[in-house]
Formats: C-alpha cells, sequence, structure tokens
C-alpha cells in the first residue's frame, strides 16, 4: 500500500528554485533511501514533506491526502515526524525534555514512550538529566531519533542521520532500524554514504541538482548507473 | 541601625520593580522580543483595574483578579494579531511596533481618562504596618515582595515542571525544530505574552495601590523593568529579582545620603554592573 507519495514536487527558497518536479513513493512498511551529493536537494525534499517549506497542496499526499499545504504541526498530527539534519536538539533541555517534547504534538497512545525508547538506546536512560547538547555526536543522534519516535509517526524521515559520525557509532544507530521498522513506521533514510542506504533500504532514489536522476532496487542498480546519477558524468 | 531599615525598605522596593520587569523578562526570554510598550501595558491594567474597583465597588485583589484573564486575552490577541507579524532576524520592526504601542496606549488613556494622576483605594492596608526588632515593615511592601517571589516561583515552575515550560524553551530555542514536533510557536508566543499580561496586572495592582499614576509614567517603569531585566541577566527571571533588588537597594541607599540621589542611584548601580558584567549577572549558558 502506497503510504506517500511526491508528484511533480517543486520547492523554492526566495527565488531559488531548489526542486524540480520530484516524483518519490514510500510504500508501507518498507525504507527508502534517497542518495545524492551535497546541494543535490535531498534536504530540500525532506523538508517540504515535513511541512518546514510549504508546497502545492497536489504536490505531497500521505495515504492519498493532499498535505502539501499543511504546516509541520498538522503533518506531524498526521504521522510524519522527521530526524532532522544536524539533530538540532533543543539545547536549554535535558535528555529526557528532548524526548518528552517529541510527544507534544501526540494525540493516541503507540509503542513508541519513554520506556521503549531507553531500551532502544540505553546509554540514554543513564544520561536523561544532562543537558542533550552536551552528549556525544552519536547520542544526540540518538536523542534526536528517539524525539521522533515519541511521536508514534508512521513515517520517519531520517535526514543525514550518519554526518559527521565515527563508523562504530553509525553502525550503532543503523542497527536500531530493523526495531524501529517492526513497529509500524515506514522510512526514508538521506544519506550520503551510498554502501551504507544500499544496505538498508529496499529502494534508492538518487538525486542531483534537485531531480531524481535515478531510482530503483538495490540489487537492480549497477556502481557505474549510481555513479553516473550521482556526479552527472560517466564513470 | 537606620542602614539596615534602608536596606530592608530597599530590598522591598525591588519587589516592585521586579513585578514590573518579571513580564518583560519572560517575553524576551522565550521571542527575543523587547516590548517597548511594556510599561504602558503596565498602566494600562492599573487603569483596568481601577475601572472594575469603581464599577463594582469591589476589593482591588478581586478587581485585579477579574482584570488578569481579560489582560490574558488582550495580550494573547496582541501577540497573535500584530506582534507576530513582525518577530524575525531583524529585532527593529518589533521594536518600532512595540514604540508605536507605546504611543497608541498613552494617548488613548489620556483621552479616556484625562492626565489627572489616579489612585487605586486599598483602604487601611495602605498604611498598615508591623515591627520586625528594630525594623518597621509596610504590610504593602512586604505584600508587593512576596507577590514577586510568588510570581517568579510560579513562572519558574511553569517553565521547567511542566510540558508548556518545555514548550516555551523548545520554541525559544528553535521555532522551526519546535514545529516539527507538533508545536505551534505563534500559538505559544501568543500565550507566553499572555501570562506576562497576567504578571503586568499584578504589578498594576501594587503600583496602583503605592503611589499615584497618570497615562505618561509607563515609560518610567519600563526603565526600571528593563534595568532590573538586564542586571540579571537577559531572560533569566531569578535574575530579574535580584536586578530589581539591586535597584531598590540603591535607590534607598541614594535616597538616604541625599535625596536627589534617589533615581540616579538606580541607574548608576546598572551602569556598574553593566561595566563589570555586561551580559548581567545571571546569564543564559547559550544565546
Amino acid at each position: 500500500m502506497t503510504l506517500l507519495t511526491t508528484r511533480g514536487l517543486t520547492a523554492h527558497y526566495g527565488d531559488f528554485q531548489a526542486l524540480f518536479g520530484v516524483d518519490i513513493t514510500l510504500d508501507a512498511g518498507e525504507t527508502v533511501a534517497i542518495i545524492g551529493a551535497n546541494g543535490a536537494g535531498k534536504t530540500t525534499l525532506m523538508r517540504s514533506i515535513a511541512g518546514v517549506l510549504r508546497n502545492g497542496p497536489g504536490m505531497i499526499a500521505f495515504e492519498g491526502k493532499p498535505i502539501g499545504a499543511m504546516t509541520a504541526d498538522k503533518i506531524l498530527g498526521m504521522g510524519v515526524a522527521m530526524v532532522p539534519e544536524g539533530r538540532k536538539l533543543f539545547p536549554s533541555l535535558s535528555v529526557e525534555e528532548n524526548l518528552l517534547i517529541g510527544a507534544h504534538g501526540r494525540k493516541t497512545g503507540g509503542y513508541w514512550t519513554l520506556d521503549t525508547v531507553y531500551a532502544l538506546f540505553p546509554i540514554l536512560r543513564d544520561k536523561r538529566a544532562v543537558p542533550g547538547t552536551s552528549l556525544s555526536g552519536g547520542q544526540q543522534q540518538m536523542v534526536a531519533i528517539g524525539r521522533a519516535l515519541m511521536s508514534n509517526p508512521r513515517v520517519l524521515l531520517c535526514d543525514e542521520i550518519s554526518l559527521g559520525l565515527a563508523p562504530v557509532v553509525i553502525r550503532d544507530i543503523y542497527a536500531a532500524l530493523p526495531q524501529i521498522q517492526a513497529s509500524g513506521a515506514s522510512v526514508i533514510v538521506v544519506e550520503q554514504d551510498i554502501g551504507q542506504a544500499m544496505k538498508v533500504a529496499s529502494r534508492v532514489y538518487c538525486m542531483m541538482e534537485g531531480r531524481v536522476t535515478l531510482s530503483g532496487t538495490p540489487d537492480t542498480l549497477t556502481r557505474e548507473a549510481i555513479h553516473d546519477a550521482y556526479f552527472g558524468v560517466s564513470a | 541601625m537606620i542602614w539596615v531599615d534602608t536596606v530592608v525598605q530597599g530590598i522591598l522596593l525591588g519587589g516592585l520593580y521586579a513585578l514590573f520587569a518579571a513580564g518583560l523578562s519572560l517575553v524576551f526570554g522565550i521571542m527575543r522580543l523587547v516590548n517597548l510598550a511594556h510599561g504602558d501595558l503596565i498602566v494600562l491594567a492599573a487603569y483596568l483595574i481601577l475601572i472594575v474597583v469603581s464599577a463594582l465597588g469591589v476589593n482591588p485583589f478581586v478587581a485585579a483578579a477579574i482584570a488578569m484573564p481579560l489582560m490574558f486575552g488582550f495580550g494573547w490577541g496582541l501577540q497573535r494579531i500584530v506582534l507576530n507579524r513582525v518577530l524575525g532576524e531583524d529585532i527593529l520592526p518589533p521594536l518600532l511596533v512595540t514604540f508605536g504601542l507605546s504611543i497608541v496606549v498613552q494617548n488613548a488613556l489620556l483621552e479616556g481618562f484625562s492626565a489627572d494622576s489616579q489612585r487605586i483605594n486599598a483602604g487601611a492596608l495602605e498604611t498598615a504596618s508591623f515591627a520586625v526588632g528594630p525594623v518597621t515593615l509596610g504590610v504593602m511592601p512586604v505584600l508587593t515582595f512576596a507577590s514577586a517571589i510568588l510570581v517568579i516561583v510560579t513562572l519558574n515552575q511553569v517553565f521547567y515542571r511542566t510540558a508548556l515550560g518545555r514548550a516555551f524553551r523548545a520554541t525559544s530555542d528553535d521555532p522551526v525544530t519546535a514545529s516539527l514536533m507538533g508545536i505551534k510557536p505563534a500559538n505559544v508566543f501568543a500565550t507566553a505574552t499572555g501570562i506576562a499580561m497576567v504578571v503586568v496586572t499584578i504589578a498594576a495592582l501594587y503600583l496602583g495601590m503605592r503611589a499615584n499614576f497618570d497615562p505618561t509614567i509607563g515609560p518610567a517603569r519600563l526603565i526600571y523593568a528593563f534595568e532590573a531585566v538586564i542586571i540579571g541577566g537577559l531572560g533569566s527571571l531569578w535574575g530579574t529579582l535580584a536586578g530589581g533588588v539591586i535597584i531598590g537597594v540603591s535607590q534607598t541607599v541614594g535616597a538616604a545620603i541625599n535625596p536627589e540621589w534617589q533615581i540616579l542611584a538606580g541607574h548608576i548601580a546598572f551602569m556598574v554592573v553593566l561595566l563589570f558584567k555586561p551580559r548581567g549577572l545571571f546569564p543564559r549558558a547559550y544565546d
């Protein structure tokens, strides 16, 4: 069943157009990866879906309902949560308060509570009272993911969650993905690390200069095709 | 012993200045908005209390309790309809708008109530006092100071113990990311201004019972409030109380040395604190 679609999605920062007719689809229960170089439009795509950037009403649909013109709080209320690039923890809130604020817009119960988030990332339980921004980069990423999960989303948008982290930390964070999927959330992962994206995703979209230049399942995409779509030049 | 009395009276006077400043501090702490009409809104609330006292013949404290929800609604609407439109990276538009609001409020009050000074009659409470050892304390100044403590404790509890307080702090940190948490920053800001107007009403109650007021005294109250906020460290509520007390004590000590020095001494204390602690006594760790 199709959960989320974008059709002809465009986005602008003032006069600058960042997305040019982007079409992607996310089915229930799957993990989709968006790959691309810096400036390809991946974060703009995530911000558009999450409602930080407003779009034409028909450009984004969640369960068939147009959400492109909705505000971020309304889109969260429908079940689309985002882990923003750079984590964006609230510096004046403790780890636990950062997690609790993630449940601010929640209207009903669900799998994710403080206890289940602490079970997913046990280190956070010990750090619950310290300011979120005093943690290491990897731990902050865990808080950012836990904060998004606290709304019990049906779609989780993860924007560059491995950015700036050591490989061993990235492995730990991605190890949580199966449990997140098992809770019923479908996931869109934005990644610059192509290998990581291929490992976790059932489908991959490659973006360049605001357009989708390649899409397919990891087993059907050749190294050369990805290279061409990623950099715009033949390998 | 007279110096002990002077300092104690100054501390109690600081409670009034802290009440003037707490709403300003709250609004600045959450949305970095310097409300230049703050003093005039205190005077507006004082007139509202006066109207309720005159119309219903009730005790000023009851009148203030009636005025509080009205002022909350006024603050909520002011923020939602006017001030939210000018909040942003540039701090100049909100300064200009609140400066304009200050002029509008002053002139509306002059039209409605003339330039005659008014007073909220508190009866025997105005002159009641009691002795603590060698120092005689007025009931009204003690009530004012106790109210300031109560306001700041309550605001701190709301800030650090409730979901609303979490939303305040998160929105203050980063409104865009807060919206990703399901928070509506425009409503959070409006609620903060509404609460600030409730605190303004409490300040207005004591202002009106302790001294005469007229439509033009708002800007001077704004100066005291602003100095208390700056001394305390921008956005720190306990710092605001400390700032109010420092100004209050400086004024009473200055007045004890020479009555002409009362106001000047408060301003000098403000300058001295700024000289040695430019970010105030209790600045936030991040800004």
